[in-house]
C-alpha cells in the first residue's frame, strides 16, 4: 500500500501531460512496407510461466540449511511452493512438524510415512505417535542466483 | 441466487498461513497504532475478547492465556485477499468483491448441486490459499449474507445450528420447517442492514428473531420504520431487491470497482476508468447524504495471467470532506497518476471513498485560510477520529506505510509480521 499523506493537497491534474501521452502500440501508421515480423508478434518468454502453475496457490520460501543439497536445493535457495498440487510419494514438500516448517522428500509407502533428506548426513524424520506431519505445499521449483561480479 | 464467500477471522487466518504455530492459540490483530483488536481468532473470541477491545485492556492475557497480538499488515492481507477472491470467482459467472474478505457470487445458470460445489470451492480456497472460509447461499443477497452467518456460527459454536450447516449453509435447499427453525434461532440484529438502533426498536415491538421479521407485512414495516427496512424484509422473504453492485453501502466506505474487459496498460484509459468509478462512487455518497474525507485508488494485474504483477493502492486525502464529483474525480486521477508504472497489464481497478462523514456536519467556510496549515490539522484530526471510532478496515491503509515518516502515527507497529508475499527479503523461511 502506498500513501500520499505527505502531500495533503492533491497536485493539480496536469492536462498538458495527458494530452501528450501517446499510445505505443503495434498499430502505428507508417510509410513504406510493413514489418514482416508483424504477423509473428508473440510474448517474450517469461520464467514465471515455468515456475508458477497456480498463481493463487503459489508462495515463495527461502531455504536455510543443507539437508536437501543433493536434490539441488541449497542453503539460501528460493523455492516455489504450490499448494494446489497434491503431495505424493517422492514429492519434495514443505512439511509442518511441531509447528516448524521443513523441506524434505515425502516418503509414503506401505502405510508408513516419513520425511527424507537429500543429504546422507541427515537421518529420516519418522513422526512419533504424538506427532502429526502436515504438508504445507509441494515444491515445484528452485531458484538460485549466482554471483555475477 | 447468490453465494457469499467470506474468510473466517480473515486477518488472523492470513497470519496463520505463514506461522502455523499460531494454530490453536488465541490470536488478535491490532489496529494501526496497536490500539485495539480488529480481528480475533476463535480462541480469542472464546476468551471473551470483544471486537475493538483496547489493547491495554487485554494485554494481561499475553501472560495468563498465551494471547498473541500482531500489528495489522494490510499489505499481506491485500495480497491474500486477491488470491482468495480470484479462486472464489470460479463459483459462478459474476462476482462482486464487497470488502477485503467477502465477495458475492451470482449463481445464475450454475447447474448441479450448489452446496456440493460450494463445499468444493471452500475446500479449494483453504488448500490453495490457506484461508478457511464460510459460504452462505440464498435466494437474495440478504439471505446469502444470513446463510453465511449461520455457516460460520454453526462451525464456531457446535450446537447453535444443525451441524450440516457448518462451513457451507444453503438456505435454498432447506425444508420449510427446518428453515423456520433456523430463522427462529437467529436474532434480528444478525440481519444485513439491520443496525443497532433498529434492532432495539424491533425487539421493543416484539420482533426478536429473523422468523418474526420474515412474517411481518412489508407494508407495515414501511409505515412504522422505513423503505430500507421494508426492502430488507422483502429480501428475507426471497424477493430480490438488491442487485449485484447495488448493495447498501457499508457504513465506513463506498467502493466502486470493476474488472476490465481487456487489460489496460496505458495511463490515460486508467485515469478515465478511475474517474468514472469516482463519479459513480460520488453518486452513491450523495445518495446516502455523506461526505468523503479520503479517497483510495487501486489497480491490479490479473492473478490468472502470466507477466509482471502490479498490485497497488494509494490514498489521497481530500482537502475537506466532500461529495463533489469534480473533486473526487480529480483525487482519483491524481492517485492513479502517482502510482502508475508502465509495463503492466491492469485487469482491475477501483476507487473507495473512506472516512465518510454525514453531510450535515459540514461547516460553511471561506476559502481564505492558508491551505497547508488547515489541511494538516484536519488530516490528523480525521485520522485520530477514525482510529478511535472505527478501528477496522481499509481506513487504516491511509497510515500504513505512510511516507510521512511517522511522528505521530507512522511507527507504532511493533508486532507487524513480514510482508511474506510481496517482498523478497520477507519471504518465509523453511529449514532444510
Amino acid at each position: 500500500m502506498y500513501s500520499v499523506l505527505d502531500s495533503p493537497l492533491p497536485v493539480p491534474f496536469d492536462e498538458a501531460v495527458e494530452a501528450l501521452a501517446l499510445p505505443m502500440c503495434g498499430v502505428s501508421v507508417r510509410a513504406g512496407f510493413p514489418s514482416p515480423a508483424d504477423d509473428f508478434v508473440v510474448e517474450r518468454l517469461d520464467i514465471m510461466q515455468l515456475l508458477v502453475k497456480h498463481p493463487q496457490a503459489t508462495y515463495f520460501w527461502r531455504v536455510r540449511g543443507d539437508s536437501m543439497q543433493d536434490a539441488g536445493i541449497e542453503d539460501g535457495s528460493i523455492i516455489v511452493v504450490d499448494r494446489a498440487v497434491r503431495p505424493k510419494h517422492g514429492s519434495i514438500v514443505v512439511a509442518l512438524i511441531d509447528g516448524e516448517c521443513t523441506v524434505k522428500y515425502l516418503y509414503q509407502r506401505a502405510g508408513r510415512m516419513k520425511l527424507r533428506a537429500a543429504n546422507p548426513t541427515y537421518p529420516d524424520i519418522i513422526p512419533r505417535d504424538s506427532q502429526t506431519v502436515l504438508v504445507w505445499g509441494v515444491v515445484r521449483g528452485c531458484v538460485k542466483l549466482f554471483a555475477t561480479s | 441466487m447468490y453465494a457469499l464467500v467470506d474468510g473466517n477471522n480473515f486477518y488472523v487466518s492470513c497470519e496463520r498461513v505463514f506461522r502455523p504455530s499460531l494454530d490453536g492459540r488465541p490470536v488478535v490483530v491490532l489496529s494501526n497504532n496497536d490500539g485495539c483488536a480488529i480481528a480475533r481468532s476463535n480462541e480469542a473470541k472464546a476468551l471473551g475478547i470483544k471486537m475493538g477491545a483496547p489493547w491495554f485492556q487485554i494485554r494481561h492475557m499475553e501472560e495468563t492465556e498465551g494471547l498473541v497480538a500482531l500489528s495489522a499488515n494490510f499489505t499481506l492481507y491485500g495480497d491474500m485477499s486477491d488470491r482468495m477472491m480470484s479462486v472464489a470467482a470460479g463459483l459462478g459467472p459474476v462476482q462482486e468483491v464487497y470488502s477485503i474478505d467477502e465477495s458475492f457470487i451470482g449463481l445464475q445458470g450454475v447447474r448441479g448441486d450448489l452446496t456440493k460445489r460450494s463445499r468444493a470451492m471452500r475446500e479449494r480456497i483453504d488448500r490453495w490459499v490457506g484461508i478457511p472460509c464460510g459460504v452462505g447461499i440464498g435466494q437474495t443477497k440478504t439471505l446469502a449474507k444470513l446463510a453465511n452467518y449461520i455457516a460460520k456460527t454453526a462451525e464456531r459454536k457446535p450446537g447453535s445450528y444443525p451441524d450440516e450447516l457448518a462451513q457451507v449453509c444453503n438456505l435454498t435447499t432447506l425444508p420449510a420447517q427446518d428453515l423456520d427453525d433456523v430463522l427462529a434461532a437467529t436474532l434480528v440484529e444478525e440481519v444485513w442492514g439491520v443496525g443497532r438502533k433498529i434492532s432495539a426498536q424491533l425487539h421493543e415491538g416484539g420482533i426478536h428473531t429473523v422468523l418474526d421479521l420474515v412474517r411481518m407485512d412489508p407494508a407495515t414495516i414501511r409505515r412504522r420504520w422505513s423503505v430500507v427496512l421494508e426492502r430488507t424484509v422483502r429480501e428475507l422473504q426471497g424477493m430480490q431487491c438488491i442487485d449485484l453492485d447495488d448493495a447498501p453501502a457499508p457504513k465506513k466506505e463506498i467502493a466502486c470497482t470493476r474488472s476490465f474487459g481487456q487489460a489496460i496498460t496505458e495511463l490515460p484509459p486508467l485515469v478515465e476508468a478511475v474517474s468514472d468509478f469516482a463519479s459513480r462512487a460520488a453518486e452513491k455518497l450523495r445518495k446516502q447524504g455523506s461526505l468523503a474525507s479520503q479517497l483510495l485508488v487501486f489497480a491490479h494485474t490479473s492473478p490468472f495471467r502470466p507477466g509482471p504483477r502490479f498490485n497497488r493502492s494509494i490514498v489521497v486525502p481530500l482537502r475537506r470532506p466532500t461529495a463533489d464529483t469534480g473533486k473526487l474525480v480529480w483525487a482519483a486521477a491524481v492517485g492513479m497518476r502517482r502510482m502508475y508504472e508502465p509495463g503492466y497489464k491492469m485487469a482491475n481497478a477501483g476507487v473507495m471513498l473512506l472516512d465518510l462523514v454525514p453531510g450535515s456536519v459540514l461547516q460553511g467556510e471561506l476559502d481564505l485560510e492558508e491551505e497547508d496549515q488547515r489541511d494538516r490539522t484536519k488530516l490528523m484530526v480525521a485520522l485520530d477520529t477514525l482510529n478511535g471510532r472505527y478501528g477496522k478496515g481499509t481506513v487504516h491503509s491511509a497510515s500504513t506505510g505512510g511516507t510521512n515518516k511517522g511522528k505521530d502515527w507512522g511507527m507504532k507497529q511493533e508486532r507487524r509480521t513480514p510482508n511474506y508475499t510481496t517482498k523478497w527479503e520477507d519471504v518465509p523461511v523453511a529449514r532444510a
